[in-house]
């Protein structure tokens, strides 16, 4: 009896493969601007163009380049924080949420001290107490601090939540996105809409002082990249040469052993969420005291959710994490240049990006197992 | 008295997609996987119906195509998932992040649309008189047949997973996949079609979000009730009789905001469009406070992968 087989089969690998690892998001690279090049063609657009608008242009020149890392800084801090949490296991999906709630904290804080001439009516109480106390070099930190304070807040709400009533993470940290934006929207729309802002809903600017002041004169990139940069070395100490690091990746890999070991369940869970909240509040006050200098409803672009997409592809390490930011964020660039150089819908980011995970995910198949084609083998019975 | 029949039977009417989703992840999770892409799945499927309906002016063919759309997604979800083994919550975000981009994509030349002549619309078609009967006239006969169609789909599968022997095969697979292989039932097969089973429910609740309740299609239409879904399968604790009354409950959540809103109640917009998702918040917290209760009613390998060696 012959038995014909067509399909590949899987096989497990003794163990995980190292070089897969490494491999597997190049492949789902590969992959997804092969099903891009597809799409360009069917949309009737030169595919080389139009990858060349993905992938080369948004870093042709210091310029793009510098939007490209701008808008990478915030990816790579949330990104950052979320591999603590996946790390240990922990589901955090509302980055976006605690980005918003960084933002808005920031945003309060910049009007109340900013000085007279952004501030707002009810808010300038504050005023003479705390322009005393915060001179004007302390007030980026304190801008800055809010917004860390304000995400990491955010993210308490879930971890409390999963700690106190064992609800799931997942669906809490997700509906607490939606509360967000509807927070922000009430905000610019309704109490600290500028009043001399001709009706649209968004804040005053923020005054001179609490900017965060960009690295480079002529380009929107500020000194939050460098904070990013620095944050790299340091999640990998905490990750990978830290005893609590330790701790939170036994307790993601195996919950028993780590509860044998008498590593707290419930520290894991507040030290991820605190952390990764932190982080993406930190990003969303840097990209209103940066780029934005004030509130509107459109302070993020789903950082958050992209951010989710950039852990898997940096492969939950943080050297990796950083080169994931910078390709998504050059996606993100890329589908604004389709959008005004090809004249296509700037969505097709948001197909891409999505794409990339499912293949990445498809390729990490390779990780644990090995392809075998076996072709007409002859099977005795 | 006479309004609030009527404010019952919008409720029923708002609840209803969520019915039918909440339906289908049932289904998904009696077979031990979580679809986190059920956000993802409904608008696909939103756009697919909004599309269909606009080209063929058939709301008949509209829900198939939801329905085909959500399937189609589930399968590539259930190939990375069950045939791949890719990690459920992983491939269940890849989903919705997609969905996202790829239904903002395709829709984007829909926004704004109306659909045609509701002439064609499937309410026309039952006796107008029955809906003029008193309360029961609007609750029941003054729906849109989908409200029906959510009914019947309740009862079958309460029946399908409680009376029949398939029913008692797929909720052994929740449980205990590893005790159903080696009793010879293929599970990765059960679990798929399972899978693409609730797919194709969640698309028929996007594609009745754009066709009937909305009607139109703008960019995020679903705005949460993939994910409200997921979580009423938990309040639910998987049971589809309470699934229907869950969803019913947040349809009236939801409509309570414009309700409030059309009475003037002084409160900004923004903060009651925030109900429906707080209330699922602490419904979700109340609910799961009792661990007793959560692991008595879960599928024991919720969320875990099969391998079959």
């Amino acid at each position: 009896m012959m038995r014909v087989t067509l399909l590949p089969r899987f096989e497990p690998r003794g163990r995980p493969s190292a070089a897969m690892s490494i491999a597997s998001p190049l492949i789902a690279l590969l992959l997804t601007a092969l099903l891009a090049a597809a799409l360009f063609v069917a949309l009737g657009k030169d595919p080389w163009r139009g990858l060349s608008v993905f992938f080369i242009e948004p870093l042709s020149g210091w310029r793009p380049a510098s939007e490209v890392l701008l808008k990478a800084t915030p990816l790579a801090l949330c990104a950052l924080g979320l591999s603590l949490c996946y790390r240990s296991n922990i589901w955090n999906v509302g980055a976006e949420g605690q980005f918003l709630l960084g933002a808005i904290a920031a945003g309060g804080m910049a009007l109340w001290i900013g000085g007279p001439q952004g501030a707002l009516g009810s808010l300038a109480a504050g005023d003479g107490m705390f322009a005393a106390l915060a001179g004007r070099p302390l007030q980026l930190p304190l801008v800055l601090l809010a917004g860390v304070a304000g995400g990491a807040a955010w993210a308490a709400i879930t971890a409390l939540l999963r700690d106190r009533c064992n609800a799931n993470e997942i669906l809490v940290s997700l509906m607490l996105v939606y509360v967000a934006q509807q927070l922000l929207g009430y905000l610019v729309f309704g109490p600290w809409k500028d009043p001399a802002g001709f009706n649209f809903p968004q804040t005053p600017t923020f005054a001179a002082s609490t900017w965060l002041p960009p690295l480079m004169a002529g380009t929107r990139l500020h000194w939050g990249f460098v904070l990013a940069l620095l944050a790299v070395p340091l999640f990998w100490f905490v990750l990978f040469r830290s005893w609590r690091g330790f701790q939170l990746d036994v307790s993601g890999q195996a919950p028993a052993a780590a509860r044998y070991a008498g590593f707290s369940a419930r520290r894991a869970l507040w030290t991820a969420l605190l952390i990764s909240g932190g982080m993406a509040g930190l990003a969303g006050a840097m990209e209103v005291a940066g780029p934005l200098r004030q509130l509107t409803p459109h302070v993020s672009t789903g950082y958050g959710f992209t951010a989710i997409i950039v852990v898997f592809v940096g492969r939950l390490h943080p050297v990796g994490i950083l080169l994931a930011a910078i390709l998504l964020s050059m996606m993100l660039i890329g589908g604004e240049y389709a959008q005004s150089r090809l004249g296509l819908p700037g969505a097709l980011t948001g197909v891409f990006q999505g794409s990339m995970l499912f293949m990445l995910l498809a390729c990490d198949t390779l990780i644990h197992s090995r392809v075998r084609w076996r072709h007409a083998r002859p099977v005795s019975s | 008295m006479n309004e609030i029949v009527l404010l019952l039977a919008a409720a029923i009417a708002s609840g209803t997609p969520l019915v039918l989703a909440g339906l289908g992840l049932l289904v998904n999770e009696k077979a031990g996987v979580v679809n986190l892409g059920a956000e993802g799945m409904m608008l696909i499927a939103a756009v697919a119906g909004f599309a269909t309906a606009f080209g063929t002016g058939s709301e008949m063919l509209a829900l198939g195509a939801g329905a085909l759309a959500g399937a189609t997604a589930a399968a590539v979800f259930g190939l990375l998932v069950i045939g791949l083994n890719a990690n459920q919550y992983a491939a269940g975000l890849a989903l919705s992040l997609f969905g996202g981009g790829f239904s903002a994509f395709v829709g984007i030349g829909y926004v704004g649309r109306k659909l045609g002549d509701p002439a064609a619309s499937l309410t026309g078609s039952i006796g107008h008189w029955l809906a003029d009967l008193p309360v029961i006239g609007p609750l029941l006969f003054g729906q849109h047949p989908i409200v029906w169609l959510s009914l019947a789909l309740t009862a079958a599968v309460a029946w399908l997973l409680y009376r029949t022997r398939a029913g008692l095969v797929l909720r052994a697979i929740g449980e205990s996949p590893e005790s159903a292989h080696a009793l010879g039932y293929p599970v990765r097969l059960i679990r798929f079609a399972a899978v693409v089973t609730g797919g194709a429910l969640c698309g028929v609740a996007g594609a009745c979000l754009s066709v009937v309740y909305a009607p139109m299609w703008v960019e995020g239409l679903v705005a949460g009730r993939g994910w409200i879904a997921l979580a009423l399968t938990t309040f639910a604790t998987w049971r589809p009789g309470r699934v229907l009354l869950g969803a019913w409950l947040f349809g009236g959540v939801t409509l309570l905001q414009f309700h409030l809103q059309a009475q003037g109640v002084a409160i900004a917009s923004q903060l009651l469009a925030m109900l429906p998702y707080l209330a699922t918040i602490v419904v979700l917290a109340l609910i799961s406070r009792n661990p007793a209760w959560i692991r008595a009613n879960m599928p024991a390998s919720l969320g875990r992968p099969f391998h079959a060696d």
